[in-house]
């Protein structure tokens, strides 16, 4: 194990597993986002609904914690090995070339690191924001309702929840099918259609997730 | 065709080099890249200069030798051709041709553009062989091998380690050229005593020399001059996870 961990293989195999966690939460808390075109009732609803979720066995937002651990676990994992492969690959080219032009990498593959970046200082604004209710102006726990719409009626927290949710979309656009070429499950065969699935899933989950910061800024959500 | 030449000068290892423009009043269209460089250097020893010193043998595509980085693409802009086999008709008269080396820390520049690429002999020896028993050569049809699996291994036994992979790489990675080994001999029945040891000793090599890790941009199957397929680094990373689990 400690010379997998050691192995750049190895490391990217942590990327990919700890990714595949994150984005199943990222699908699952789109999914959940879209509840507030079902008004309020829904939205504050389901955030009362998770925190009493099989709260005899773990205590009132006991799964909820049990969740953020596991989260904070894969971010952990994630981004030690995003910075020390990036290091390692800044190490492999002390000096770089005077004329350079990419052949084949897509863009959302060259900007993997830099999104990765914008999209934890999103992370950390939209938990002080939504989740703590430090910066909001509403606030108030148990009314998310409000609380998302109150957000987002200030445009530009609104355009940086649009940019993070779009660079999320170019990450898992080449992450997802990354992950699987990572783990060696990515063949010949398979190579059009898994690339093909991660781009129709970050297009779904860029849509979902933008669908509500447009609707507060249009007036469809009040 | 008139064509000015950016070419990367460096006397030694140690030496910090520049780019020197070369202007090139008659430059054939039929010449090869490699043909074009002999005549620029017949003019700078006539000159009394130092010739530029460039890496080359075959000059037909197959050994590997030559390895330039032609206007920031690896092997120049033709697909699948070799710095020997691209000719001068895909450049347009006027043309400003930038030429530098390899860039990789593991592959050191000992001249010009000239690159040390003994890195990848050391990924070789940890493990980019089968261990046989010598002695007469079997029947060719002793040990049957599935056509599919022969044209997969043969299709990956094309690499002729020139290192474009590396050069083109963002990360500096090798996984393209190990891959390319352990796919040969991992998909052959031959190889497959060693196939879970021989990828866990030759990631290991490469990561100790000093190449990046691999992130998929695919770059390197671009460039490559025999067009190794990305899916080789898929099934070398396969072999190395489920070596792992296994031990």
């Amino acid at each position: 194990m400690v010379r997998l961990w050691r192995s750049t293989v190895g490391k990217k195999a942590v990327m990919a597993v700890s990714g595949a966690g994150l984005l199943l939460y990222v699908i699952a808390h789109m999914l959940a986002n879209l509840k507030i075109f079902f008004g309020a009732r829904s939205l504050d609803g389901y955030g009362h609904w998770l925190r009493e979720l099989a709260a005899p066995v773990f205590g009132y937002e006991g799964v909820v914690w049990i969740a953020r651990a596991g989260l904070l676990a894969c971010v952990l994992l994630h981004m030690t090995t995003a910075i020390q492969l990036a290091r390692r690959a800044r190490a492999a080219r002390p000096i770089g070339y005077r004329h350079r032009r990419p052949v084949q990498g897509s863009y959302s593959a060259r900007t993997m690191r830099w999104g990765g970046v914008l999209i934890a200082l999103f992370v950390v604004y939209h938990v002080l924001d939504i989740t703590a209710g430090v910066v909001n102006p509403n606030g108030v726990p148990g009314q998310d309702y409000r609380n998302v719409t109150a957000s987002f009626g200030r445009w530009y927290v609104a355009v940086f929840y649009m940019l993070a949710v779009t660079a999320l979309g170019f990450h898992i656009r080449h992450g997802m099918w990354s992950a699987f070429q990572s783990l060696g499950i990515s063949t010949a065969k398979r190579r059009r259609a898994l690339r093909a699935i991660a781009l129709g899933v970050a297009v779904v989950i860029t849509a979902g997730f933008l669908s509500v910061p447009i609707a507060v800024l249009t007036g469809v959500l009040t | 065709m008139r064509l000015t030449l950016r070419i990367w000068r460096q006397r030694g290892t140690s030496d910090a080099g520049e780019l020197v423009t070369y202007p090139m009043d008659d430059v054939s269209p039929d010449m090869s890249f490699l043909e074009m460089l002999d005549v620029l250097n017949e003019e700078l020893i006539l000159r009394g200069e130092e010739p530029v010193a460039f890496d080359h043998d075959c000059r037909e595509g197959i050994c590997g030798m030559c390895g330039l980085m032609i206007n920031g693409v690896a092997h120049g802009p033709e697909r699948a051709t070799t710095a020997c086999q691209l000719h001068m008709r895909h450049f347009a008269d006027g043309d400003t041709v930038t030429i530098e080396p390899w860039r990789a820390r593991p592959f050191p520049v000992v001249r010009d553009l000239v690159v040390d690429r003994s890195a990848f002999d050391r990924i070789i020896e940890s493990g980019g062989y089968i261990s046989a028993p010598t002695g007469s050569a079997p029947d060719a049809h002793a040990v049957p091998v599935p056509k599919p699996d022969a044209d997969t291994a043969f299709e990956a036994a094309a690499c002729i380690g020139c290192g474009a992979c590396v050069a083109a790489c963002p990360n500096g990675s090798a996984m393209l050229f190990t891959a390319a080994k352990a796919t040969h001999l991992g998909l052959l029945p031959q190889g497959q005593p060693e196939r879970y040891s021989r990828a866990e000793a030759m990631v290991r090599t490469h990561d100790e020399l000093g190449f990046g890790g691999c992130t998929n941009t695919g770059e390197c199957t671009a460039v490559c001059p025999k067009g190794i397929p990305l899916d080789t680094i898929g099934r070398l990373n396969s072999d190395l996870l489920r070596g792992a689990l296994r031990s």
